[in-house]
């Protein structure tokens, strides 16, 4: 796309312009000294030399994990939770594109955005944990494992990353002033949202089925032939869950970004709903799974209440709350329920794979300080490269060009 | 608009129906794997728990033929107070039953178990492996392809019998397990372990062969084995299988893994993919033409009234 020019101003540099966010250079590196980038930048100067560290000696100098214990946080956390959590791109993206709710639409780059910025980082974690990451392009390649699921889940995992990059597009070509390219990224829209939806119900539900081969380790509660299913509905309320969230969280941060005629009040409500419905079904396929394997009894167990804490707690009272909230259109209890229903999507995440797994192992698994770190990094360079982005491209606010709508 | 619409569904459900081609070719080519001829010239291990004298023997050749470093305290009784497991460096290891029992407080004579991967008939480990770097060979060994692996470690949540073990302190790691001596198999030899055993407790062979002599252990005349051969059924069944006259937990063998191949647990959750990659799209292409044709109808509507009132 090189026959279009950049639109640097007269007076400015491009430079300044488009990264600099028009100022001075010594004046954007005042406006970088903020009590939230020193925080990021404390955990990125130790989280960094950590990743260098588990490259440099192995997972074993940097992790608890062990031979019953293969797997820690950073496939729990980073690449299960991370993932669900991206699903607010696809799902948004739905709901605008496919089935017509066009009132959404001043948040579906947002969530994009999120979801891209979700994989991007769930992937990089990915690779700290692997032990040969080197080799990544084997499955896509080389050797193809047919009738495994984690072969399943590495082609849609790539595929999809780069369906939301390029869905991310439109904004990227705006802020570049690039037309012509922006004009036929937004042709894609239908295309990709499509394909989007494809990919995201396959792996989504496949990050659960992985699981289907552990049915002596997982707790019985846990294991089902549901998991899938679980993994997928549960990832529909994780992505709506995200965007309120994170919409909440731009509104105050972004304030100057933001596009003011928008209702963001009305949109969450209309989320809420969707939220509380989804996450009843999930409530309820999860009651039917127990009921399936005939596990009643061991609900009186230690990991029988935990799991009611996860079921009840975590899936049934903010699926209630997020009714009554939607119902008083109280928008600042819908915020507090979807962070609530993120946290549970976490827990359930780390259940299915840590908690549960290998429970009744002598040899149970508590992550090191530098698995915590690595997590902790990952999601810090997530919201810095968010930040970074929605400071200078047009995802909190429609732009000029935008005049024509996307479909 | 509508010319459109029809062109743009076309394509989506041409990628589709592209896509959904992919894995259900690969799908025919894993399950062409287990072919019956296949099947009976398959080889196995018969461990005759009873035969057993916990020598070790097959312990030291194991590490010899493999280069790895001798077991430690091989003439050492002490080593059975523990119950030991395989490692990076040890393939095999020999545990002594009923460890945790005081040592010959029970009247009962010493049973020894070999522990070693039981190269199953269809893998739990190779049917998760995403590179196919754990591979069930024809002839019975599951043998690692390490230029392939990954280390997502998958192979080792999937295995039932914890085998596959890895090298976490390398910054390169490999997972390591028995090979069934597949090298010395494709040279007409046994296995090192079974070539060593001096008391009768492991017999190679054709695994049907193995069977048979099993079964006729199991049911001669005042024969005091317990009724079962376990690796014949279970998970489907495995290439090294156990007999012996003393409850099978007590050896420490699983006994919850049922008779199934781990491979079937996951065929549903995979038969599932063309469906969502041919079903999906014409699905979503309809709601799409739905929504648009709703939005343009209340437009026209709207238009009308307005016309209506001037």
């Amino acid at each position: 796309m090189s026959s279009t020019t950049a639109q640097a101003l007269p007076s400015r540099s491009w430079v300044t312009d488009k990264i600099f966010l028009g100022l001075p250079f010594a004046e954007y590196l005042k406006s970088l000294a903020t009590p939230g980038n020193f925080v990021a930048g404390l955990i990125m100067a130790v989280g960094i030399p950590v990743i260098i560290y588990r490259f440099a000696f192995g997972l074993g100098a940097a992790t608890n994990l062990s031979q019953t214990n293969p797997w820690g946080i950073w496939i729990g956390f980073d690449m299960l939770a991370g993932v669900a959590l991206a699903a607010g791109g696809y799902t948004l993206a739905t709901a605008v594109y496919i089935f017509g709710l066009k009132e959404y639409h001043p948040i579906v780059r947002p969530a994009i955005l999120t979801g891209f910025l979700g994989y991007l980082f769930a992937v990089l974690g990915l690779t700290a944990d692997l032990g040969r990451p080197w080799n990544l392009p084997v499955p896509l390649f080389i050797s193809w494992g047919g009738p495994s699921v984690m072969f399943e889940i590495a082609w849609c995992v790539v595929l999809y990353l780069t369906v939301l990059g390029l869905e991310f597009l439109p904004p990227v070509f705006e802020w570049l002033g690039w037309k012509k390219a922006y004009a036929l990224a937004t042709q894609a829209t239908i295309g990709l949202t499509v394909i989007g939806v494809m990919l995201s119900t396959l792996h989504q539900s496949s990050l659960g089925g992985l699981f289907l081969m552990a049915p002596t380790k997982l707790h019985p509660l846990w294991y089902s032939p549901f998991i899938p299913a679980y993994f997928f509905i549960s990832s529909i309320a994780a992505g709506l869950s995200m965007v309120i969230v994170e919409s909440g969280l731009s509104h105050r941060a972004f304030q100057s970004r933001l596009d003011h005629h928008v209702n963001l009040d009305k949109l969450v409500i209309g989320l809420a709903r969707g939220a509380s419905i989804v996450l009843f079904a999930y409530f309820f396929l999860k009651v039917q799974g127990v009921a399936d394997s005939g596990r009643w009894a061991l609900l009186a167990t230690g990991y029988g209440y935990w799991f009611l804490v996860e079921v009840l707690g975590f899936i049934l009272l903010p699926s209630l709350v997020f009714a009554y909230a939607a119902r008083r259109a109280n928008a600042s209890l819908i915020r507090w329920t979807a962070a609530w229903t993120v946290l549970g999507i976490i827990i359930n995440r780390l259940n299915v794979s840590v908690i549960a797994l290998n429970w009744n192992s002598p040899d149970r698994y508590v992550p090191s300080w530098m698995e915590v770190m690595v997590s902790l990094t990952l999601v810090t360079l997530g919201i810095t490269a968010f930040r970074w982005i929605v400071n200078r491209m047009p995802v909190l606010n429609e732009h000029e060009l935008s005049g024509t709508r996307e479909s | 608009m509508k010319k459109l619409n029809r062109r743009m569904f076309l394509k989506v459900a041409g990628a589709a129906g592209a896509l959904a081609a992919v894995p259900a070719a690969t799908a025919r080519a894993a399950s062409g794997e287990v072919e019956p001829a296949i099947n009976s010239a398959r080889r196995g291990v018969l461990v005759d728990t009873t035969k057993c004298v916990g020598c070790r023997a097959c312990e030291a050749a194991c590490t010899e033929t493999n280069h790895q470093p001798e077991p430690l305290h091989l003439d050492d009784p002490a080593v059975f107070k523990t119950v030991r497991t395989t490692d990076t460096r040890h393939y095999t290891i020999v545990n002594a039953a009923n460890t945790g029992t005081a040592l010959g407080a029970s009247a009962a004579p010493a049973r020894f178990i070999k522990r070693q991967c039981m190269h199953c008939v269809e893998p739990a480990c190779a049917s998760a492996c995403l590179v196919r770097a754990l591979d069930k060979t024809p002839t019975g060994p599951v043998v690692y392809h390490k230029d392939r692996c990954l280390g997502c470690r998958y192979c080792m949540v999937a295995c039932p019998f914890g085998v596959p073990k890895y090298e976490y302190d390398s910054p390169t790691p490999f997972v390591q397990k028995c090979t069934f001596c597949a090298d010395r198999q494709a040279r007409g030899e046994a296995p090192a372990c079974t070539s060593v055993c001096p008391s009768g407790a492991l017999t190679f062979g054709m695994r049907d062969e193995l069977l048979e002599t099993a079964r006729e252990r199991l049911y001669a005349k005042g024969s005091k084995y317990v009724r079962h051969i376990f690796g014949e059924h279970e998970v489907g069944g495995t290439s090294w299988m156990y007999i012996t006259d003393i409850p099978f937990e007590k050896l420490g063998l699983p006994t919850d893994l049922g008779t199934y191949a781990y491979s079937s647990l996951t065929q549903a959750s995979l038969a599932a993919v063309p469906f969502v990659l041919t079903l999906w799209p014409p699905l979503l292409m309809g709601m799409y033409t739905f929504s648009k044709r709703r939005d343009q109808v209340a437009a026209q509507e709207a238009a009308a009234k307005e016309t209506s009132h001037e």
